[in-house]
């Protein structure tokens, strides 16, 4: 006797997933279709005159010096933002997890940061390291640092990786602390038993377990290092000094939005979308065979 | 359920409160002005507002200069852009191009029958808003000047007499140097680098920013800023950093706040920061012409305006342009001209508002106010001084600051910036060119 449940009715499958298609065309594939049309295109301003450019849109951005420069900060912005903040993270749930008394409230305190907006995180670091008024950058003069991060490049990069990582520790810490917690108590105590000690049993039996969330956790942490630290440097360096941390999408937000060329935003929009299939298949093909399930 | 007379009366007068609003006609009026200034537009307002009774405008703070015209520009290709727009004079070249998407204020002025005369406003303010018949496009509105603020109590204590401040930027290398001894933490910073120490340089040197005057004669022009005048300004700026006597505050008006907390010794920013700085400092502090070059021949010429002038959007009722009519001659009536010149330390656009301050002898008792308008009517303008207008120059400042800020920064050649800029901006204008032909 067939046990599984089964659906007669024709219609119905696509009447519950239509909701989740609609938004999808609406909110994805439609923007994206447009997307690539105006990458086509050179427009005026306010959208008057149109006319079919061909690739003119791309070729100009492949001659722009500032453009490839922008690949490499993305490079090293999302390389930081997702090692450093995975890093941290397993640090502080590992670290959590040993905890006996006071688990809860130190779990609650890690956590709070990630119901922070991006901008207000932003903003938060942005006063804290402001030039000649921050408290932090006070006390680096202290020590004989000069924090100006409205000048110098190397500072402002640190100031959004910094304020970036913060947030997003608060997501990784709740995957790795899920993931420890699942690891059977049993193992650990079987490695204890034969001699390991802490740091040896950690890089044999409990970091190889987490391999999956970590796997996870680092295909989250690039796509929101691209795309979802827009509002951290939007608030604070705006792209500055001189480009030092315009990443790719703030770049697209620049110049399709504040310097109204939709062509040639719209022309490096697609060339970010092709960049982040590329990655995720990348990810999944190549990095996901390593990964222990 | 029962009615009393009295809550019917109180209803009817309700809905009939309510009619009389709605017959009002709204006027949206999207602005970009902060603080002092922001309080000062919705005086303005509301003083129009309580002037009359069929229109109503209404101020709403778009957010900064490039973000409101931006709002605009998205308001307009989605169909509701506001009646009126402040823009910054840099769109001026990108609103001037899109003509299907603005109503020319004299045209607008003409159909509703309002006297409106161009040459009634100062001829710096409006000759860089009119086309080349001299029909005035937008209504100046805010209109300022970079000037040289310096804090005269940071100077007695380092032994300087502060009157006269520096007129060139040699007396001003030796203040500094004496400002740094004294333990001054910043001694000199600027708002808007490019406007101050590009733009203006350029103006304030009768030197070309680009060919065909400035872009006023063509959409085919270039940029000239990587001349070994403009480079040995950039350079000087740089080694004025190293030795400490220059800190950098940002693109924007961040510098003025630095200024008026005592900070930094001397600044140069807009005239219109007079308001906040007055408001906000604690110290003796006096308005100077900006430090010029005396090596350069001619020099001082005179300084080009910034600021922003009110645009009237295309496409909406003949009534709500009636009421747009009616408050920018209200706008433009001396009483509240020469009050928004007082309170702001904008200059008076029209020639009306500026003789009643000087009758007045607001001048005489106010030392500095009219620094602003003197520095621009310095001499005649030149092609090289009248101003500028160049197509998407919102990106072709932020490419020259970009570079500037490479140099300060010390990882880039002066020289080689400069050209760079020339290059990127070029590249910029050519795609303008090409997009509105």
């Amino acid at each position: 006797m067939e046990k599984r449940v089964v659906f007669k009715s024709a219609w119905l499958p696509y009447a519950l997933l239509a909701p989740q298609i609609a938004i999808t065309v609406v909110f994805f594939f439609w923007p994206a279709f447009q997307a690539a049309w105006f990458s086509f295109q050179l427009q005026d301003a306010f959208g008057l005159k149109t006319e079919f450019v061909g690739l003119r849109n791309f070729v100009e951005l492949f001659n722009d010096s500032h453009y490839l420069a922008s690949f490499k900060i993305t490079a090293l912005f999302s390389a930081l933002v997702a090692v450093l903040g995975i890093a941290v993270s397993l640090l502080l749930a590992t670290m959590a997890d040993r905890v006996l008394r006071g688990a809860l409230a130190y779990k609650t305190l890690l956590i709070w940061p990630y119901a922070v907006a991006p901008a207000v995180a932003g903003v938060l670091w942005a006063f804290l390291f402001a030039p000649s008024v921050g408290i932090i950058t006070f006390a680096l003069k202290q020590i004989g640092i000069e924090w100006n991060w409205v000048l110098r490049g190397d500072q402002a990069m640190a100031l959004v990786v910094i304020a970036s990582v913060w947030k997003q520790v608060s997501y990784n810490f709740l995957f790795f602390l899920a993931g420890l917690q699942s690891i059977p108590k049993s193992l650990i105590e079987a490695a204890a038993i034969d001699g390991a000690g802490p740091l040896r049993r950690f890089w044999t039996v409990v970091f190889p377990l987490l391999t999956p969330t970590t796997f996870f956790l680092l295909v989250v942490n690039m796509v929101y290092a691209f795309f979802d630290t827009f509002g951290v440097i939007d608030a604070t360096t705006q792209g500055g000094p001189a480009g030092a941390t315009q990443i790719l999408v703030y770049k697209v937000y620049h110049d399709g939005v504040k310097s109204a060329d939709l062509g040639g935003s719209s022309a490096q929009s697609v060339i970010l979308m092709v960049i982040v299939i590329a990655l995720t298949v990348a990810q999944f093909r190549f990095i996901e065979r390593k990964v222990h399930y | 359920m029962r009615f009393t007379a009295l809550s019917v009366t109180l209803f009817a007068t309700g809905l009939l409160g309510m009619s009389a609003a709605q017959a009002q006609t709204e006027i949206q009026w999207w602005h970009s002005m902060t603080g002092a200034l922001g309080d000062k537009v919705n005086e303005i307002a509301n003083g129009f507002n309580t002037s009359q009774k069929d229109f109503k405008v209404v101020p709403v703070y778009k957010g900064a200069y490039p973000e409101s015209m931006t709002a605009a520009i998205a308001a307009f290709r989605a169909g509701n852009a506001p009646h009126i727009l402040q823009v910054f004079e840099v769109g001026t070249a990108t609103m001037m191009a899109a003509k299907g998407a603005i109503k020319p204020v004299y045209l607008m002025m003409k159909e509703a029958n309002q006297p409106f005369d161009a040459k009634n406003y100062l001829p710096a303010v409006a000759g860089y808003y009119t086309d080349s018949t001299g029909n005035m496009l937008s209504l100046p509105f805010n209109s300022s000047t970079p000037v040289f603020y310096i804090n005269k109590d940071a100077f007695k204590k380092a032994g300087i007499n502060p009157d006269p401040a520096p007129k060139t930027w040699k007396e001003f290398a030796v203040a500094a140097g004496k400002l740094k001894a004294a333990g001054q933490s910043c001694v000199y910073s600027t708002g808007w680098p490019s406007w101050v120490h590009v733009e203006n340089f350029s103006a304030w040197h009768n030197l070309p920013i680009g060919t065909k005057s400035n872009g006023f004669d063509g959409l085919d022009t270039q940029f000239t800023v990587n001349s070994p005048e403009h480079v040995a300004h950039i350079a000087m700026l740089a080694d004025f950093a190293k030795q400490g006597w220059f800190t950098y505050s940002g693109k924007r008006n961040e510098a003025e706040a630095r200024f008026f907390s005592g900070e930094c010794a001397m600044l140069t920013s807009s005239s219109g920061a007079q308001a906040n700085i007055r408001k906000n400092a604690k110290f003796d502090f006096s308005v100077n012409f900006l430090p010029y070059n005396d090596a350069i021949k001619g020099a001082p010429q005179n300084s080009i305006i910034g600021g922003a002038t009110l645009w009237v959007m295309s496409g909406k009722k003949p009534a709500e342009y009636n009421g747009v009519t009616k408050f920018f001659a209200y706008l433009s009536s001396t009483d509240v001209q020469v009050n928004w010149h007082q309170s702001t330390g904008y200059v008076p656009i029209t020639n009306a508002a500026f003789e009643a301050t000087k009758k007045s002898g607001y001048y005489e008792k106010n030392p500095g106010t009219d620094i602003a308008i003197r520095q621009l009517g310095n001499k005649p303008p030149t092609a090289n001084s009248k101003g500028l207008r160049f197509g998407n120059f919102v990106q072709g400042r932020d490419v020259i600051e970009e570079e500037m800020e490479a140099v300060f920064a010390g990882k880039k050649e002066p020289k080689a910036a400069m050209d760079e800029a020339v290059k990127r901006a070029n590249e910029i204008l050519r795609k303008f060119e090409a997009a509105n032909k």
